[in-house]
């Protein structure tokens, strides 16, 4: 069923929803809404299923004609909604009508937003995700950000009966200054002064921040003696922070493939949520955790995941 | 260190992924190891190891650590490696991929030849008649790292990279040869092209070929490129 035309696309709007797994081993990144919490919360703001495709935007959002009634919902970054020039909360699924036009304006705190709409965004399954990999030009909508004139359908009118809110209290907020919890290695023990001089500076997100990943600016952090300058390539995991010959840290995201740098530490999988609202010019700084925390801090984040899911 | 490490190291990345790396070099040796562990796995996955993706010489494993745990993953891997002997491993694949070498889709060819004082028809025989081993898949989707180039046909990539490659281009970058699955930036001297589809991510196996698979270019005419292509096509 045709729900949305796209009037004006928004600095960068994509179709992504879970995630493609099983590929990497062909080159091919997972991909995925960046900050997965704000992705859930919108999907079972509206009554979908975990892994529907929604719309990721990016600064700023569409403004699109309602093709069809259906329940919207918009989260992740602090941004306004509007119904024909009047507002509608975020966090908060609420009711379009055919004919409506539905905007979404300019992040006033965080980057990446999440549109869903009640049955999903339908496009096809591509490698079993419907995601977006525009560098491979495959998966989302015709495989690129969305335009002017696209037309999106959703996979069926269904959405949840009864208009809800997200609880307050489980809003993440966006900070400008955040700190993320990482784990050394894979090749922590490529760095000596390098591991504390990682873990004990403060970072600049830099202009060059994307789904690949986000470059940081701030001391350049050196190998150790003896080491090679560069590693033989490997696939990355997103959360792994490369350390370049220029010795200035990327976090490697969703849709990077490999790389020939070596890696001093990896992100927890929760804080990545952080990184995705973090826009240029934000501060991080990185905290080492152990192993054991490491896995304890994973498993809160997936009750509270599944906590989300059961929540209405 | 040269060739296979006595014993694996395991490295971790974050809260779930293992590198197990096997070697410290590009070697054909350590990277059969890396497909025979990687085939071994994948014959018996074990619950909650959700993808095993194989590299030049390590094996990176992704799993979920609420399904199981660190020390059992190691625990497979040791056991794995145990039991590689009785397991019947399938030998790879050897993929023919066609190729139409030279002219306007192997602009590069004449430099390669001219470099190393060969003919044109020197580097085509050269070219097709080693058979190589897929290191690993990444850069794009799709793209196969091969090993085994003959040194006569070691060649330093192109100052500038070309803004677009076609896919199906086939190239040499120093002792590395491949193909490009999709249209893309790429700085390899290109010397031929493939009329092959290499990455169909609408079919049910969207790859020809998998990592520690081989690979072996035929030489084929314009004729019969276009008759592939229209084929491809219909």
């Amino acid at each position: 069923m045709e729900v949305f035309a796209i009037l004006e696309p928004g600095a960068f709007t994509t179709v992504q929803d879970g995630g493609r797994y099983g590929y990497q081993q062909f080159g091919i990144p997972v991909s995925g809404a960046l900050d997965m919490f704000s992705y859930l919360a919108a999907n079972v703001l509206v009554g979908n299923g975990d892994n529907a495709a929604v719309l990721e935007i990016t600064f700023t959002g569409p403004k699109m004609e309602v093709l069809s009634d259906a329940i919207v919902a918009v989260t992740g970054a602090d941004i306004p909604v509007l119904v024909n020039d009047g507002p509608r909360p975020a966090w908060t699924s609420f009711e379009v009508r055919r004919g409506d036009v539905l905007s979404v304006r300019a992040a006033r705190r965080g980057v990446r937003a999440y549109l869903a709409v009640g049955g999903g965004i339908s496009v096809p399954v591509i490698m079993g995700s419907r995601s977006t990999y525009t560098a491979g030009k495959i998966g989302g909508y015709s495989g690129r950000a969305l335009a002017k004139g696209d037309r999106l359908h959703s996979e069926s009118v269904n959405g949840r009966s009864r208009l809800v809110a997200f609880p307050e209290e489980l809003k993440p907020s966006l900070p400008d200054e955040i700190t993320l919890r990482a784990l050394p290695g894979p090749q922590d023990d490529y760095f000596e002064s390098g591991l504390d001089a990682f873990f004990n500076s403060e970072f600049t997100v830099s202009s060059k921040a994307d789904r690949m990943g986000y470059r940081l600016e701030g001391p350049s952090i050196e190998l150790k003696e003896g080491v090679p300058r560069s590693i033989i390539s490997e696939p990355s995991l997103s959360g792994a922070v490369q350390i370049p010959a220029d010795g200035h840290p990327i976090i490697l995201l969703v849709e990077q493939t490999a790389g020939g740098y070596a890696k001093i530490a990896t992100v927890v999988t929760p804080d990545l949520n952080l990184v995705a609202q973090a826009k240029p010019g934000n501060r991080i700084r990185f905290k080492r955790v152990d192993v054991a925390e490491i896995h304890r801090l994973y498993a809160d984040y997936r009750s509270l995941l599944e906590h989300i899911k059961r929540m209405f | 260190m040269e060739g296979l490490f006595p014993k694996p190291i395991i490295r971790l990345i974050g809260d779930r992924g293992v590198l197990v790396e096997y070697g410290n070099t590009i070697s054909q040796e350590i990277n059969r190891k890396v497909r025979t562990v990687a085939v071994a796995l994948n014959l018996e996955m074990p619950e909650g190891i959700v993808e095993v993706i194989p590299t030049y010489r390590s094996l990176l494993i992704i799993y979920d650590p609420l399904i199981i745990s660190l020390k059992h993953v190691e625990k497979e891997l040791e056991s794995i490696e145990d039991r590689l002997d009785g397991l019947d491993i399938p030998l790879p694949r050897t993929v023919e991929i066609p190729v139409l070498y030279g002219g306007e889709y192997g602009p590069d060819i004449e430099f390669v030849a001219h470099t190393h004082n060969l003919t044109v028809d020197d580097v085509v025989r050269i070219h097709s008649g080693a058979i190589y081993q897929i290191y690993m898949i990444g850069f794009t989707p799709g793209f196969p790292f091969l090993g085994g180039l003959p040194e006569e046909l070691h060649t330093p990539r192109v100052e500038t990279p070309r803004a677009l490659v076609p896919a199906g281009s086939v190239g040499i970058a120093n002792n590395q040869t491949g193909m490009y699955p999709i249209d893309s930036p790429g700085g390899w001297r290109l010397i031929g092209r493939t009329p092959l589809k290499l990455f169909d991510p609408v079919k049910e196996d969207p790859f020809l070929y998998s990592a520690g698979d081989m690979i072996r270019f035929v030489p084929i005419s314009a004729d019969e490129y276009n008759r592939i292509l229209s084929e491809r096509n219909a």
